[in-house]
């Protein structure tokens, strides 16, 4: 254990296991309290590296992120202080390899639930090589306008108002974090502040005790009186109470136990802190504090009496003149956080995104405002998810089955079709799943899968100007555009698309109207005069029943429908069906371990 | 949370098990649970020595001197040891100033013996002291003087060299065997991450060592370790039970709160005092709640105090609100006409954000306003940290909205100032 300073306005500490919030509080109060550089060297995330970027006052700073507690050792040689925020699982592993860093010597452990043993270890250890270690189960500690650890002291409002930012003259020791804020300012209104305070932690063997500190405040020639905070359970404080009757304690201190109210509880009782739990008469509050008083300690009668008790022996040492005048200065202004102001009510800033179709903030995720329980207690199937997802209503069973049935129908159209043709030469090339699934949905569009929308368009426009058959074809023919929607490489009238058939006897049976789907029959009828195979192919089915749908459902108004058909929201149809027969072929070409593909020179047409 | 007494029954299976695998050797130990739930027919089933040796049976509740206290039976038959249970379970029974139920026994053969030897392991900040004596057994603390200790530090094992001042005067036909067990078990205690293990007595049967008496406690911030592939199966505790210390019985109230409090990862504690008391407190944070508790009772009103109550470690709206509920139900049961106090405290938070904790008391505030009214329920708040401002205004607000006498401060007051406001409260004339 050191016996005087641990820290000073150079302190400099590793950060272990990134955690946003406390590194800005140091970084803040460095910056309140004028210090050059930040506290913080270097942050240890297991497995990453790089940098983090922080503020330090209104400008932005990198930290440097290692992967390992050796690395940041090497690259970071005067930090220190190793603050340690792993969880209680992993605390103790990595307090021991910091322990060993010949660099660190003072290791802060903020996790509660360490286990004993554990601790033990690095008791142990410390104790071997002349090391401190503040901890487990604890906030941290503060050397007023030096250095602090982590969360110590809380907001910015409150550490300019316990005059945090700058020395003052009392040593404070705590087992409670918690507790440690309160006496902060308990000790700030009666005193002329603190110089530094120490929280070391709640469990039954803190790394280090009330006593270590107070002996060490005792050498810290800034320090003219030390307030001590302990609690029941355990016998620390008595190490403190020996160290009073030895001498070895020439400053004021003012002390108080808590936990008096033990004595009310019928049964041995543990209380919230794992190392304030009733035992024998001398690890009790009324055991320990009257020790301390015996060994000449001023202890009050009651914690509401503690701050009077400091306030006095603050004022004798003022009488005695021993308290040099505090040099006062005003601190800096820290700019305020965007989402505390915010939230305070202070500022307002624009969104940069809006969604309206799904929830991730609740109790569980909604889909347009539906749970995601009750999506699976009815026995929702993907057809509903994407009518929520999608269109931001339930649509009724029929509708939802003839969305899972198109989607079903175009799933997969064979390996030739030049998507899955895509997808499987980019599979083979060995690249990943995304890549050869992307590359096959980028081939659709006007010429292949891309036709529903158009068709849908073109049919609703036809049929809802009340053209015939002869005069929507003729003119678009004279307008130079393919009607979309009919004609079919190798299908004709003799041997029809069966999937075409199966869309349209769901429709008759279940659609209260199928008026565009009877259109675009009459316009194959006339095209068909033309030419065998101009047959309504699958995009013209869908299209056109697609309408129907929405105009025959009663769930959509007329600009609803127009808007649904002007995005183009029936291509997602055929992308997200033809995206599983994408995926499954790039899973076969990867089972197959098929080579790179190549196209053989004979299959081209070389020339001038 | 920290040191957990456990059963004799699994202070003894937990040996069983890992000396085998620690030393490879096989301790003859026999050892059964009863309860209320306990099926004699099925017990003897699974462990047919019972009904082929005759038995000790005495209660296995956290609590010692049975033998002094004629609480153990010796030299029985299973059928004995049934109407032994039967007559006492479920009784009360005073042990060192705590009253309780007894609810559990331990049943083992009954072993005829002329040695009994002391062992205890403590574990303390720089090692572990292990303690030992050829006086064992109920007379212990008279023969104090023939217990040698030696303390082992950190990261030091018991070598023969440590143990041979506890071993010296054995007869050497024993020594080499208590030796070995002795080291054993220190292993075993840390191994398992014991923080107290004792047997008193253990015994020596066809010349091996035998524990007649034994307790444990254990270190549960350790139970992550039970998933160490090491311990396969994850079992190296087992199935343990952490009973709650003998006398603690608890309400329907607490035992909610009690579940409440291991379902999150957040701190919820809440006892009853004395449910007639006219002082009621909810308190943010394991130091201020003991400091809110202390002041009530140091400023002479101890009788008064109603309850203890802890709420920490960032408990969701949900939870505080479940809390909260509770606290006001049985701060306002059976309206008396006088008046009552009701403590919401909290020291300065480091981290944790006061508005949003506070909407799940605000919330069962408004639930609970009429019996609230009821019971002349006077609200005194205290609490500083992040939003602080933010939460105490809402705090105010409510004192308004629901017509309650409520007194509201922050930071600028001190942590308990509201005790004696409570206190003044009550004891002013109705």
């Amino acid at each position: 254990m050191a016996t005087g300073q641990l820290f000073s306005r150079t302190t400099q500490a590793l950060f272990y296991n990134y955690k946003q919030l406390p590194i800005q509080r140091m970084l803040d109060f460095d910056f309140l309290c004028g210090r050059e550089t930040p506290s913080v060297a270097g942050i240890i995330n297991p497995g990453s590296e790089g940098f983090q970027k922080l503020f330090f006052g209104q400008e932005e700073i990198a930290i440097p992120v290692h992967a390992s507690i050796e690395a940041a050792s090497a690259a970071h040689p005067t930090a220190d202080v190793f603050i340690n925020f792993a969880s209680f699982r992993s605390a103790a592993a990595s307090s021991m390899s910091a322990l060993k860093q010949p660099t660190i010597r003072v290791v802060a452990i903020i996790a509660e639930g360490v286990p004993e043993s554990d601790t033990k270890q690095l008791i142990a250890y410390a104790r071997a090589n002349n090391k401190v270690v503040i901890g487990p189960a604890t906030v941290g500690g503060i050397q007023a306008g030096a250095f602090k650890i982590g969360d110590t002291a809380g907001t910015i409002d409150n550490i300019i108002h316990c005059k945090l930012y700058r020395p003052g003259s009392v040593g404070f020791v705590s087992k409670s974090g918690g507790m440690s804020n309160e006496l902060y300012n308990s000790i700030a209104r009666v005193t002329d502040g603190i110089y530094e305070g120490i929280a070391i932690g709640g469990d039954v063997f803190p790394g280090s005790t009330l006593s270590d500190h107070v002996l060490r405040f005792n050498n810290i020639p800034q320090v003219k009186m030390i307030v001590v905070l302990g609690e029941l359970g355990g016998r620390d404080e008595y190490s403190l109470v020996e160290a009073l009757k030895q001498g070895k304690v020439t400053k004021p201190v003012v002390a108080w136990v808590s936990g008096t109210c033990a004595t009310l509880f019928k049964s041995e009782v543990q209380f919230g802190h794992a190392g304030a739990k009733s035992g024998g008469d001398l690890e009790s509050a009324q055991g320990k504090n009257q020790a301390l008083r015996e060994a000449g300690a001023v202890v009050p009668t009651s914690y509401e009496a503690f701050e009077t008790s400091i306030k006095e022996t603050f004022d004798k040492l003022i009488e005695a003149g021993k308290i040099p005048p505090v040099k006062e200065f005003t601190p800096p202004q820290i700019p305020e956080d965007l989402s505390f102001a915010i939230k305070s009510g202070k500022v307002r800033a624009p969104t940069h995104i809006i969604s309206t179709i799904s929830d991730d903030r609740g109790e569980e995720p909604c889909y347009a405002g539906v749970p995601m329980s009750s999506i699976i207690e009815k026995g929702f199937g993907v057809g509903d998810v994407i009518s929520l997802l999608w269109f931001k209503r339930s649509l009724p069973r029929y509708c939802t089955q003839f969305i899972e049935i198109c989607i079903m129908l175009c799933a997969d159209h064979g390996p030739c079709v030049s998507g899955a043709h895509n997808t499987i030469v980019t599979a083979r090339a060995g690249k990943d799943l995304v890549s050869s699934l992307v590359s096959g949905l980028l081939t659709i569009g006007p010429r292949f899968g891309g036709a529903i929308d158009d068709a849908a368009r073109y049919f609703k426009d036809a049929h809802d100007r009340g053209l015939t058959p002869y005069e929507f074809v003729e003119g678009m023919k004279k307008k130079g555009i393919r009607v979309a929607g009919i004609g079919h490489r190798i299908k004709n009238r003799d041997n029809k698309d069966k999937r075409v058939e199966l869309l349209q006897k769901f429709a008759r049976t279940h659609f209260p109207s199928v008026k565009y789907m009877e259109y675009a029959v009459q316009v194959e009828t006339y095209t068909l005069t033309k030419a065998n195979n101009l047959v309504l192919n699958v995009d013209g089915a869908i299209g056109s029943l697609f309408l129907d749908l929405l105009a025959g459902s009663g769930m959509f108004t007329k600009q609803e429908i127009d808007e649904i058909v002007e995005i183009g929201y029936l291509n997602g149809l055929f992308v997200l069906a033809r995206s599983i027969g994408l995926i499954g072929h790039t899973f076969d070409q990867k089972r197959l371990k098929q080579p790179l593909y190549r196209h053989p020179w004979e299959d081209v047409l070389y020339t001038k | 949370m920290a040191r957990k007494k456990i059963r004799e029954y699994d202070s003894k299976r937990l040996l069983k098990e890992h000396f085998k695998r620690l030393s490879g050797k096989d301790l003859p130990i026999k050892s059964a649970q009863v309860t209320e739930a306990t099926e004699f027919t099925e017990l003897q089933d699974k462990e047919p020595w019972l009904s082929s040796s005759k038995l000790v049976v005495k209660p296995d509740m956290l609590f010692g001197k049975r033998g002094k206290s004629g609480l153990v039976a010796l030299n029985l038959d299973l059928a004995q040891v049934a109407s032994f249970v039967k007559e006492r379970l479920g009784k009360e029974v005073e042990m060192g100033g705590c009253k309780g139920p007894i609810t559990t026994f331990i049943v083992e053969p009954f072993i005829p013996h002329n040695e009994e030897f002391y062992l205890n392991i403590v574990s303390d900040r720089l090692g572990n002291s292990v303690s030992f004596s050829e006086c064992g057994g109920i007379d212990i603390e008279e023969n104090w003087d023939k217990v040698k200790t030696v303390f082992v530090p950190t990261g030091v094992s018991l070598t023969s060299e440590i143990v041979a001042p506890l071993v010296a005067t054995l007869p050497l036909e024993i020594k080499g065997e208590i030796e070995e067990f002795l080291k054993v078990i220190f292993t075993l205690f840390q191994d398992l991450d014991f923080t107290f293990l004792e047997m008193n007595p253990f015994t020596l049967v066809d010349g091996k060592p035998y524990p007649l008496d034994m307790r444990g406690e254990l270190d549960d911030t350790a139970a992550f370790k039970n998933f160490k592939k090491r311990y396969r199966d994850g079992c190296r505790w087992g199935n343990i039970e952490f009973p709650l210390p003998f006398g603690r019985v608890l309400s329907a109230t607490e035992s909610f709160i009690h579940g409440l409090d291991e379902k999150t990862s957040a701190s919820l504690k809440f006892t009853v005092l004395n449910p007639k008391g006219r002082i009621w407190t909810m308190v943010a944070g394991g130091g201020a709640s003991v400091i809110y508790a202390d002041t009530v009772g140091d400023l002479g009103f101890a009788n008064e105090l109603g309850n203890y109550a802890e709420y920490s470690g960032a408990p969701n709206e949900e939870e505080v609100l479940q809390y909260a509920r509770v606290v006001i139900d049985c701060a306002t049961a059976d309206p008396d006409g006088q008046k009552r106090a009701l403590v919401i405290g909290g020291g300065i938070a480091n981290f944790t954000d006061v508005a949003a904790t506070f909407s799940g008391i605000i919330r069962a505030l408004k639930e609970k306003e009429s019996k609230l009214k009821a019971a002349r329920m006077h609200i005194y708040v205290r609490r500083g940290g992040p939003n602080y401002q933010k939460g105490l205004e809402k705090m105010r607000a409510l004192g308004d909205e629901i017509g309650i006498p409520i007194e509201v401060y922050g930071p600028e007051a001190t942590m308990t100032g509201i005790c004696k406001e409570a206190i003044q409260c009550i004891t002013a004339s109705a």
